[in-house]
């Protein structure tokens, strides 16, 4: 379906989202947002992409393959949970560092390391159904629809 | 420090397993040893963890360093130790049976990643002792179930797969509804915490209200008399190894749940709730049992035999007495060894002659000695012929069943042992005693062209050798004699789990007095 | 509003057990939605109600206020969402893959299918 409203409006919004994506998932180290919904924004937008032109151009703009970010992810998440481990600490116990760059005190724990797993893990799973909703490559809401609500007609065998 | 890193372990490793085994994506054989590896230390650590509770008593640690009733707390007490060790068993011996049999299609589609996902979720539920995270642990396993089911994508999986997702839903989302509704009477999602506020609480009919919706959920996952209705209609559908880790995992931690829950949760209204579940152990037996016996395909005769035995674990349950404790954690034990061997052998028999229906079977003892042998020991295992592992079982609920005078209930579980031995006798006659020629005749000639493609599979393991197949069956064949034989400790063991089970103060005290 | 909240979750509980027993696959997976929104709901119901106040200690404090809205079942819930939604998406491919090749839309054909899978090849 081409519409040339949401082309245009996709073109704009995308990078906004995106980059609203990363403040949240940036911000829910000490404030709401966090990992999960800001996987959801930045999936939502490449989402957008896959409406407005398709699945193709969608995969092409988002370069990895959607499994592959779902493993990196989680790799990445599970890894700064058991690294407490290797120190004596519980599992998923959070480690803060402290230092000062350009003369203000930055706070870094592993929580954003986890949260930035989950932002992967979340984008690649949305964008694996997403993109698997549409694997015909003709249209993201196909036009006729393919679920007939009154039910199968029977073909005899 | 050192007992800590032990009980998390066995949830550790299977998930790395599987976080490695999805990276490794493009390396399918790699991923064949990885899992390999997991699945041997696995084994090592659930071994030393059951030592170390028969040893130093019930073992707790908490998540992320947050103190007991507050953090999610890993619990290991004997039945949990227990559970994770012939969870890990299963595990190995499926392992090493996939090599030869799972299709590269589906190995390259993730069924590594998955199924050690499903091994983590198993594991995890046996050992949360938070009520929150047991129903997250139960998401963890269940997510992985319904991809394993519909890997491959055939259409009569995907259908299957429909039914079972559809309900499994439902069961988790009254499960959650059941957690909420604890939540707000007792304040607490900590079992040891909930376990201690529930006396606390006026009206034991809200209790018992509340445990009914956990008898329904949880009974839904381990296929109870009248919600057992998806197992058959669906595991018969993928290929034998999955159909065999289903079996041998997923419901019995629906069992496990219903034994955690009513020992330490609904303890307080005890001549309901139990009598209740001892009516549904009796159904559960018979009806299982009477849908295998119209069956005639290997696999849906041995899923409603799942049904038939999940009865007896939950008469265990329902006697309440130590020693019918003891009889329902054997015979968990007992069924997902034979049972799972079933499965296997099932497996192997469509791989040597590429169906699944008994009367195109016909005649596998002249050529298979070898495996008639280990379909008869299991097959005894399972219908309770002495000195198998069955027969204990049976023989220590019955003296359960005895001292309680549930006279009825022991007739059902007598009758329906020998109703499941009608049906292995079946699968005896018509798979493995000659034939008439003429069947033998049909069966070459039109499945041959399908070796090692049953309905379920599409393509070719790694390991096109048969020989490998036999070696996870004589090894489970040769635990299931060796548990027989050595009956003696595996009670004492089992034992120490039913009293522990019965005393919830050991399990309170370990968990909020570390 | 505790009452009013649980003649809510009573009506969204009605209403998924209607969906879910209707025979078209699109129903069930709605049903279940709404189902797990019940749930949702009901959790949130269970962890007593406040009004107005947050579940947050104010900055520079140690302690929160005597009146503070339930942390803990606001994190459950979010989690039950989040498990509900990865559940959901997966139900909807499968239901959708199920779809594409066969005509299957109907919970009473999957009974048959069963029986003689034939019948709903397209």
């Amino acid at each position: 379906m081409y519409t040339l409203i949401l082309r245009t409006a996709a073109k704009l919004i995308v990078p906004l989202l995106l980059l609203f994506s990363i403040f949240i998932l940036l911000r829910g180290h000490d404030e709401p947002g966090g990992g999960f919904i800001g996987g959801l924004i930045a999936a939502s937008a490449f989402a957008l992409l896959a409406a407005a032109f398709g699945t193709q151009p969608a995969r092409r703009a988002l370069i990895a393959n959607p499994l592959e970010l779902m493993s990196v992810g989680l790799a990445i998440a599970f890894v700064t949970g058991l690294f407490p481990l290797l120190l004596g600490q519980p599992l998923f116990s959070g480690l803060w560092v402290e230092f000062t760059l350009l003369g203000t005190a930055i706070k870094l724990g592993s929580p954003i390391i986890f949260d930035v797993g989950i932002f992967l893990l979340v984008v690649g799973t949305v964008l694996t159904v997403v993109f698997e909703l549409d694997t015909d490559g003709i249209s993201f809401f196909p036009s006729e629809a393919t679920v007939d609500a009154r039910g199968p007609t029977r073909t005899q065998p | 420090m050192s007992s800590h890193l032990f009980i998390i372990l066995p949830i550790v490793i299977p998930f790395t397993v599987a976080v490695v085994t999805l990276l490794l994506r493009k390396a399918p054989q790699i991923q064949q040893w990885v899992n390999l590896t997991g699945m041997l230390a696995l084994m090592a650590v659930s071994v030393n963890l059951l030592w170390l509770v028969h040893v130093d008593g019930i073992q707790a640690t908490t998540f992320g360093g947050w103190a007991a009733p507050f953090g999610i707390t890993f619990v290991a007490d004997h039945l949990a130790a227990i559970m994770v060790l012939s969870g890990a068993l299963m595990g190995l011996a499926i392992s090493l049976y996939g090599m030869a049999e799972m299709d590269k299609e589906r190995i390259a589609f993730g069924y590594y990643p998955f199924m050690n996902m499903l091994m983590a979720g198993v594991i995890g539920a046996y050992m949360t002792g938070d009520l929150f995270n047991l129903y997250v642990w139960f998401e963890v396993l269940l997510i992985a179930s319904f991809v394993l089911m519909a890997l491959g994508n055939t259409r009569e999986q995907l259908t299957a797969d429909i039914k079972y997702v559809a309900i499994n839903l439902v069961s988790s989302l009254l499960f959650l509804g059941g957690v909420g509704l604890i939540y707000g009477i007792t304040g607490s999602l900590n079992m040891a915490e909930i376990s201690l506020l529930l006396a606390e609480v006026e009206s034991p009919a809200l209790i018992t209200t509340i445990a009914m919706l956990f008898i329904i959920s949880f009974g839904i996952k381990s296929a109870i008399f009248p919600l057992y209705f998806w197992l058959p209609a669906s595991y018969h559908t993928p290929p034998p190894t999955i159909m065999a880790l289903f079996a041998g995992l997923l419901t019995k931690v629906g069992v496990y749940a219903l034994i955690r829950v009513f020992t330490l949760f609904f303890t307080y209204d005890v001549g309901y709730t139990h009598t209740l579940l001892l009516w549904i152990a009796g159904f559960t037996m018979v009806s299982g049992v009477l849908g295998a016996a119209i069956q005639t395909d290997f696999r849906r005769i041995l899923s409603f035999h799942i049904v038939s035995q999940i009865g007896y674990m939950i008469m265990g349950l329902a006697l309440f007495t130590p020693v019918a404790l003891v009889g329902a954690i054997f015979y968990i034990v007992h069924n997902q060894l034979a049972k799972t061997n079933l499965f296997l052998i099932s497996g192997l028999a469509n791989r040597l002659e590429g169906t699944f229906t008994l009367k195109k079977l016909g005649g596998l003892y002249a050529v298979y000695p070898g495996l008639a042998v280990l379909f008869v020991i299991s097959s005894f295992a399972l219908a309770g012929f002495p000195p198998l592992t069955g027969f204990w079982g049976k023989l220590v609920l019955a003296i359960g069943a005895l001292e309680t005078q549930e006279y009825i209930i022991l007739a059902v579980a007598l009758l329906v042992g020998m109703m499941t031995m009608f049906s292995m006798a079946k699968i005896w006659m018509y798979g493995f005693m000659p034939g008439t020629e003429s069947n033998r005749a049909n069966a070459t000639s039109d499945d041959h062209t399908l070796l090692g493609m049953g309905n379920g599979a599409s393509g070719t393991p790694y390991v096109t050798s048969p020989v490998m197949m036999y070696i996870p069956i004589v090894l489970v064949a040769l635990l299931i004699v060796a548990a027989s034989v050595f009956f003696g400790p595996v009670y004492t063991i089992t034992e120490q789990a039913a009293l522990e089970l019965l005393d919830p103060s050991l399990y309170i005290d370990a968990v909020l007095n570390p | 509003m505790e009452i009013l909240l649980a003649f809510v979750v009573g009506g969204l509980f009605a209403a998924s057990v209607y969906l879910i027993l209707r025979r078209n696959l699109v129903r069930l997976i709605i049903g279940i939605v709404l189902l797990s929104n019940a749930v949702n709901l009901l959790i949130f119901t269970m962890g007593r109600m406040t009004r107005g106040e947050p579940g947050f200690i104010p900055v520079g404090q140690e302690l929160p206020p005597e009146v503070i809205a339930n942390p803990l079942s606001q994190a459950l819930i979010l989690t039950a969402i989040v498990i509900g939604f990865g559940l959901l998406a997966f139900t909807l491919v499968l239901v959708y893959r199920t779809n594409k090749d066969s005509i299957l839309v109907d919970s009473d054909d999957l009974r048959d299918e069963e029986i003689d899978p034939s019948v709903y090849h397209k």
